[in-house]
């Protein structure tokens, strides 16, 4: 896998090196350099359930440099976006990735993208279901928003009747997971280093995507779909060192997504669909919601959002995700102040295992380089069945502070 | 024949000159609306870079770098590409608006961040843009049918005989129930702009200082000054490296020119 990704990186970068040198002699190449320092303080309300997680503090550094080249008058440019993060507690945690690292050729009506890269597909808020390209870098956050950098080709044509995206996905990103000393994680530590794939190529299967985005007025639809490596893997058991682990399988599947919003006055409204293909059966899943803003209440400048989501999957209990049945609501509050200040909140209800799950965020500029977070995320499980279960007595405040550059 | 040549002409002149002596004030304010927007229309397209600087009643500053491609629409509004640089944190964020004189505005918002791009809500006329003393009407282009009109006098401004002319917006959701701008006689631009909130007190005065001809044509302030007479707060725009037809077309107003503009 590392090989691979490696492999697809480094040969974007020999090719962008290439481009840069031509594009110096034209004396034309813009460089910048800018990024990220957060610094992370995560505070337990009590120790974790099992083995290797008897700490309630835990502390974390993380940078993010990107650097950009523009060149042949802007119509290339080739971005890389390192990223490491050292933490305390959990060895797994401190990691490394290449977010991105890759070289963006722009024609009249199409561009080429190429190398290292992430793609964002949805328009829902509390889950992220037909968002498939990326691998979710589950290590560095819970809510599932962290992604690896996907090696890819992926032409993008701009048509009248919409924007079309063709993806060559060559190699494959295993997902990451907390090590024995994480929080938030299943009883069974993940054992990462003994991955099974369906495919016999393994990790070098060649995906391949398809997809049409249009807007129509006040609606916005994309569909899609996606041949290849299922991102989500199923877990078997097995034993390290005598004790027992989980192990991941990466199964080939089919997939077609479908999202759409309308955008309606101050009414938002989302529908995520999914059809996936796997070895075992198919399934549909859906994620759909409405988000509404009463802007400027009280004749002040701040808006207050209200969300409602509910979130289905077909296999219910059977589910390998938390979001098979839940209702989600929350409440966006934005001061519009010099400042940018943020309060997000919100509350997920399991209607099958009467879980609770609730979250606040709040975040805030501080002079002109430095944004302080404050997250508070807090579960409560209804039912030893609910994959919930494991993270019960995971709640924790977060204060995140994040230096630009 | 000969005789009645004169008469003619004195219909003709009666014709053309009594419209202008018999107009309404209201029709005299839709007419300096016209004309300005007509003196203002053909430039096609343009780019420009935009300092603002933000400043609370205690003077402390706070900046914002942002950059700004536009495309001239005929018979509709204009579209726009806006790119955000400083602050840091949201470097890289940019929003694609298709305006429209009456109906809603088309925005997209792409969070690089999360590399996703958001269709959002145009409802949101009144708030502040950035947390300036701007809201998002201030910025959106003008477009006739926005407003209606009222002319109310002549009187001398910063740009020499003005027009004085009501301007009350159509949109429910506007945040004023009215603002009053200053037009010079001779070239009309805009030299000062009184808003008047929803309660109808003074809420902010805008003034535009340093006007720059381009293509011979069109008039662009370099600064935009707007001080907000109820919170104390200012904002200042700087306009600089003001470039118009530099070739920009509907392709370069898509979701994917907002997600690698940079």
């Amino acid at each position: 896998m590392k090989a691979g990704v490696l492999t697809a990186g480094l040969a974007t970068l020999l090719f962008s090196g290439a481009m840069l040198s031509d594009a110096v002699k034209a004396d034309e190449v813009v460089f910048e350099f800018s990024g990220r320092l957060s610094g992370e303080l995560q505070g337990y309300f009590e120790e974790g359930r099992f083995d290797g997680q008897n700490y309630q503090n835990n502390a974390s550094l993380a940078l993010e440099p990107e650097l950009y080249w523009s060149f042949n008058d802007g119509t290339d440019s080739v971005i890389f976006t390192p990223f490491y993060r050292l933490d305390q507690q959990d060895e797994e945690r401190s990691h490394g990735d290449i977010r991105e690292l890759s070289w963006v050729h722009v024609g009249d009506d199409w561009e080429m993208r190429t190398g290292l890269r992430k793609v964002f597909w949805g328009v829902t808020e509390f889950n992220h279901l037909v968002d498939v390209i990326n691998q979710t870098d589950g290590i560095e956050d819970s809510d599932g928003e962290e992604k690896l950098g996907q090696p890819m080709v992926n032409l993008s044509l701009v048509r009248d009747w919409g924007i079309l995206d063709l993806f060559v996905l060559p190699g494959f990103r295993e997902r990451t997971f907390a090590g024995t000393d994480g929080r938030l994680r299943s009883g069974l530590v993940v054992d990462t280093g003994r991955a099974r794939y369906e495919s016999g190529a393994g990790d070098q299967h060649i995906d391949t995507a398809v997809r049409w985005s249009q807007s129509f007025d006040l609606y916005d639809i994309g569909l899609y779909w996606f041949r290849g490596t299922n991102r989500d893997p199923r877990f078997e058991t097995g034993v390290k060192n005598g004790t027992p682990v989980l192990i991941p399988v990466y199964e080939q599947m089919d997939q077609i997504g479908f999202d759409g919003q309308a955008t309606i006055d101050s009414w938002l409204w989302k529908l995520e669909l999914l059809w996936r293909d796997l070895p075992a059966g198919q399934y549909t899943a859906m994620q759909a919601g409405a988000e509404y803003t009463f802007y400027g209440i009280r004749n002040s400048n701040t808006d207050l959002g209200v969300l409602a989501e509910f979130g289905w999957d077909e296999r219910g209990g059977k589910a390998d995700t938390v979001f098979q049945n839940d209702l989600f609501i929350g409440s966006r509050v934005t001061l519009n102040d010099a400042a940018s200040t943020e309060f997000l909140a919100g509350l997920g209800y399991d209607i099958d295992y009467s879980s609770r799950s609730l979250f606040v965020e709040a975040s805030s500029r501080f002079g002109e380089c430095l944004k302080l977070s404050l997250d508070v995320r807090l579960f409560d499980s209804g039912s030893p069945r609910d994959l919930m279960t494991h993270i019960d007595q995971d709640d924790r405040i977060q204060l995140t502070a994040d230096y630009y550059f | 024949m000969n005789l009645t040549k004169p008469f003619y002409l004195l219909m003709a002149l009666t014709f053309l000159s009594s419209p202008v002596l018999a107009l309404t004030p209201e029709e005299r304010g839709l007419e300096i609306a016209r004309e300005a927007k007509q003196r203002d229309s053909g430039w096609a397209d343009m780019q420009a870079e935009m300092l603002m600087v933000l400043r609370n009643k205690q003077g402390e500053e706070s900046v914002r770098e942002i950059r700004i491609k536009s495309l001239e629409q005929e018979g509709d509004g204009d579209k726009s590409l806006t790119i955000f640089d400083k602050p840091l944190d949201v470097k890289g964020t940019a929003f694609l608006s298709f305006s429209h004189p009456l109906e809603a505005d088309d925005q997209w918002l792409y969070l690089p961040a999360l590399k996703r791009v958001k269709r959002i809500s145009s409802r949101n006329k009144s708030g502040p843009f950035m947390g300036s003393e701007f809201a998002y009407e201030d910025l959106s282009s003008f477009e006739i049918e926005k407003y209606s009109y009222k002319y109310i006098k002549d009187e001398s401004c910063d740009g020499g005989a003005c027009f004085v002319v009501e301007q009350y917006p159509v949109d429910k959701d506007s945040g004023y129930t009215r603002r009053v701008a200053w037009i010079d006689q001779n070239h009309y631009r805009v030299w000062k702009v009184d808003f008047y909130d929803r309660k109808n007190s003074l809420l902010k005065t805008l003034t535009f200082k340093g006007y720059q001809q381009y293509l011979d044509n069109y008039w662009r302030a370099d600064l935009q000054q707007m001080q907000n007479h109820q919170n104390g707060k200012s904002t200042e725009l700087k306009w600089s490296g003001y470039q118009f037809r530099v070739g920009l077309n509907d392709a370069d107003f898509n979701k994917n020119t907002l997600k690698r503009a940079r």
